[in-house]
């Protein structure tokens, strides 16, 4: 456990190392972060005074060990921008983003299990077909798609006048299909429970959970058809295995093979898929808190790049490394829990 | 000027009801912009975000109005002692969010810090000293007779002197302007505004309280509390509009106008913008852009209007000029010159039936459908045989590519700070010269110092039907020499819900003056 901790850790160091090297090597390809600082009439010399009091004069190299120098120290530099620690700007947004992977996490794996076993123990049931052509459909529509179209029914509303408002069954389609809108399109709202630190959270008041439930789901309809046929394809796999067959024989109730004995052995790479796939959802969650203008890390990053703000985009870049660099490690104990032949090291039993 | 203050109250108080003077502010405006102010220090950084927030917590001598005429606020009265010295007299008992009163002091150490600035020095750069006459009197004095000397003092926020002074609780000095950094004043403020900032999460949410001891009790504006969240996506601050989470947002993109126009429950407002949107020709770089006849082929070949209709959805302003109406130097028989024909044949006279080849640049997300337009005027070209390899960047690519001058031809947008046609040539037609800042974004390298010495001469002319004689001539040279290709002004929009009255506090400068702002 100790070896494996330490192998983990020293992996997160070179990680981080690797980023920000990258990360300094493209910044010139970002472009020029004095032109959000100052405004378009302002001399060349005043700007060329700017740069040289920011070190942005200096070669690549001088400036690379002047900020490893300093991140050693656990100082990854001020964001142009906020003027602040980019550290301390990415802890005050980081709630947001986490909230909402959370909320999204919890629609997939209350939606995903269910649905996905079913449709492995009835695949030819009518309904467990409806629900593979949704997660079809659901798989290949971009969730920026997804949000505006949610945006459009459940905030704003429409108005169905496709029957003939003359006759009742006209009027009652028209009234079934339109919506009234109302729900929330943009930010956390103004009711936030303060928990501890930079982490104020909206799970605990009508208006903060009101305002995460288009975001979550946005963001939880690109992953959940994922998770709900790789279940499905998982699980059909095990039902054939030859202790499923056994069990039967026993005699066994079908419940107890079916959620104990197959599920168990289904969720081994579906945990491992779901390791890799956190990456991918800090990706989308940039989509998502765009459209919504979530204030979370994703919004803050994109605004990040399109400004320049070279320290901010930096020290973000490498706590989404370190963020990866901790969820595989999560991943491979719980691996560990679930499936105790595994060995963590890859040392022989 | 009395008179015309009491006109435009007059006008708002018919709009509503008439006992709209000193309401009580009650009401709570939620609002959207693309972006909040970077910071609280209106020296700061010279932006539209941060001249909004100089409207809303701070007060200038003089506004502008809608017609581009001046309306007094702190300073009461002026008048002109002499060719370089103008006197104002401050409105008595204003008092600043602190408590502490407006006298000349303050707008001294205003003015001081102006010339500090990074951002503003240029614009007081004409200006020689400050004179303080007493309490309530002061002079502005200006080394050459400036003709400007108003549309400056509208950049006159005076600060409140005491409470950006002196040094903060870890030895900072408070007035101290900082670009990147924690510095006092890019976190605190003291002004005259009607509104305090009250809470204030950068890039999320920034919250406003009126100011019960406004000194303006004439103003009709009767909300009492803002809150303003920055949207930046386009989709997203319609949407919140549309669906009722905010009452006020800017801007409207153009793909949403109609769309807003058929909502019963919002308000359109739209006008004429004075920002120019343009194409330098580098003559440095293609030798054919140094004949005048070539580059009249492409400002003939350049259909304005086609790009303003297709491309713009009618939302801009087709232009053959630098300055849009309403400026001293707008020259009304100026038109766009669309003509194909006559484009191939100065082309033909030039020498250049075959055509050439060019680079061109524009960026992808600074104006209104940049990529577009260029995208268009390459097509346009592509007919007088002059084919064009366009790129097109992200603005933070593409300011260094334009200083680096990059690109044969480069799309550059303009908006003139002081509200001044002067200070489009300035900038954009001026013979470049890396001293004196002349002509720091004349890309095209275009140099006729005859008219510069015009545009320098009009500077220092005060009457007004001289200067604009002038300016216009100044115009008209630029137009028969073909300086530049003219494509529109960007128009503005803003879009409300039907209760809030934003239309008689917006204007062409995009400061809405909330301070005004009646919701019923």
């Amino acid at each position: 456990m100790l070896a494996f901790l330490v192998q983990r850790i020293s992996q997160a160091v070179l990680v981080m190392f690797v980023i920000s090297v990258i990360a300094f090597a493209i910044q010139d390809g970002l472009g020029d972060p004095l032109q959000e600082m100052v405004g378009m009439s302002v001399s060349m010399e005043e700007r060329e005074a700017i740069r040289e009091e920011l070190g942005l004069n200096d070669s690549m190299v001088v400036q690379y060990l002047r900020f490893a120098g300093n991140a050693v120290q656990g100082d990854l530099g001020n964001s142009y921008f906020y003027g602040k620690p980019t550290l301390e700007v990415i802890f005050e947004h980081l709630p947001a983003t986490l909230e909402l992977v959370i909320g999204a996490s919890l629609i997939i794996m209350l939606l995903s299990v269910p649905i996905g076993v079913y449709a492995a123990i009835r695949p030819q049931a009518l309904l467990a077909k409806f629900f593979m052509g949704v997660s079809t459909v659901g798989i290949s529509i971009p969730v920026f798609l997804t949000a505006i179209v949610l945006i459009q029914i459940y905030s704003i509303g429409v108005t169905v006048e496709w029957f003939p408002v003359d006759t009742g069954w006209g009027q009652w389609l028209n009234g079934a299909l339109s919506t009234d809108g109302g729900m929330p399109s943009y930010g956390r709202g103004d009711d936030l429970t303060h928990l501890f630190g930079t982490w104020h959270s909206g799970f605990f008041s009508e208006i903060g959970l009101m305002h995460l439930v288009l975001p979550c789901v946005s963001l939880a309809s690109i992953m959940l058809p994922l998770f709900i046929r790789l279940i499905r394809a998982e699980m059909m796999e095990v039902l054939q295995s030859d202790y499923i067959r056994y069990a039967r024989a026993k005699g066994l109730s079908a419940v107890r093979i079916n959620f104990l004995h197959a599920l168990k052995n289904t969720m081994l790479p579906v945990i491992t898929v779901g390791g890799v796939q956190v990456g991918v959802m800090v990706a989308y969650t940039i989509l998502t808190e765009t459209v919504f203008q979530w204030p979370g890390v994703g919004l803050m990053f994109l605004e990040a790049i399109t400004r320049s703000d070279i320290p901010l985009i930096v020290a973000y870049l490498m706590v989404v490394g370190l963020i990866f660099v901790i969820t595989n490690t999560l991943v491979d104990l719980v691996y560990g829990l679930v499936n105790p032949t595994v060995k963590l090291t890859g040392k022989k039993a | 000027m009395k008179k015309l203050l009491a006109a435009l109250v007059g006008t708002m108080a018919l709009a509503t009801a008439p006992v709209a003077l000193s309401a009580e502010a009650t009401k709570e405006l939620k609002m959207a912009y693309d972006a909040d102010p970077v910071t609280l220090d209106i020296h700061e950084q010279l932006s539209g975000g941060i001249l909004q927030l100089s409207h809303m917590s701070f007060d200038p001598l003089v506004r502008w109005t809608k017609d581009l005429g001046f309306e007094a606020r702190l300073a009461e009265s002026w008048e002109r002692v002499d060719d370089k010295t103008m006197r104002f007299k401050l409105r008595e008992g204003v008092k600043f969010h602190s408590g502490n009163e407006l006298t000349t002091k303050d707008v001294k150490f205003t003015y001081d810090r102006l010339k500090e600035s990074q951002d503003f020095k240029a614009i007081f750069k004409p200006f020689s000293g400050i004179n303080i006459v007493d309490d309530y009197t002061f002079e502005l004095v200006t080394s050459e007779p400036f003709p400007l000397l108003l549309n400056t003092a509208t950049y006159i926020f005076p600060l409140d002197s005491e409470f950006y002074s002196g040094e903060t609780a870890d030895g900072k000095k408070k007035d101290a302007i900082q670009k990147h950094g924690n510095s006092f004043a890019s976190g605190n403020l003291s002004g005259t505004g009607p509104y305090l900032v009250t809470s204030r999460q950068q890039g999320v949410r920034m919250e406003f309280e009126r100011f019960a001891d406004y000194w303006d009790e004439e103003s009709p504006g009767n909300v009492k509390k803002i809150v303003l969240t920055p949207i930046k996506e386009n989709n997203t601050r319609v949407s919140a509009l549309l669906s009722g989470g905010v009452d006020f947002i800017a801007p409207v993109p153009p793909t949403d106008l109609e769309r807003i126009k058929r909502d019963k429950n919002s308000d359109l407002v739209t006008m004429s913008g004075t920002r120019i949107i343009l194409f330098h020709m580098n003559q440095e770089r293609v030798e054919a852009f140094k004949n005048p006849k070539v580059r009249q082929a492409i400002a003939y070949a350049i259909n304005q209007e086609g790009i303003a209709a297709k491309i713009m959805k009618g939302f801009a302003t087709p232009a053959a000029q630098l300055s849009p109406a309403g400026y001293q130097g707008h020259n009304e028989s100026l038109k766009p010159r669309y003509d194909v024909a006559k484009a191939q044949q100065l082309m033909k006279e030039a020498g250049y039936e075959e055509g050439f080849t060019i680079t061109m640049m524009a960026p992808n997300n600074r104006y209104v459908n940049d990529d577009k337009i260029a995208q268009a005027a390459a097509a346009m070209l592509a007919r007088i045989n002059i084919k064009v390899d366009l790129k097109t960047l992200p603005k933070a690519q593409y300011w260094p590519e334009y200083d680096n001058r990059s690109g044969d031809m480069m799309l550059i947008g303009w908006h003139a700070d002081t509200e001044d046609s002067a200070n489009f040539y300035e900038f954009l037609t001026f013979c470049p010269e890396a001293d004196s800042g002349a002509g720091q974004y004349n890309a095209g390298n275009y140099c006729n110092p005859e008219i510069d010495a015009l545009v320098e001469k009009a500077n220092v002319e005060t009457d007004v039907e001289k200067r604009t004689a002038m300016l216009q001539e100044v115009e008209q040279r630029l137009y028969d020499d073909a300086a530049f290709v003219p494509l529109h002004w960007q128009d503005l929009a803003w879009a409300s819900k039907k209760n809030v009255k934003v239309e008689p506090i917006l204007n062409v400068m995009n400061f809405p003056y909330l301070g005004d702002l009646v919701v019923e």
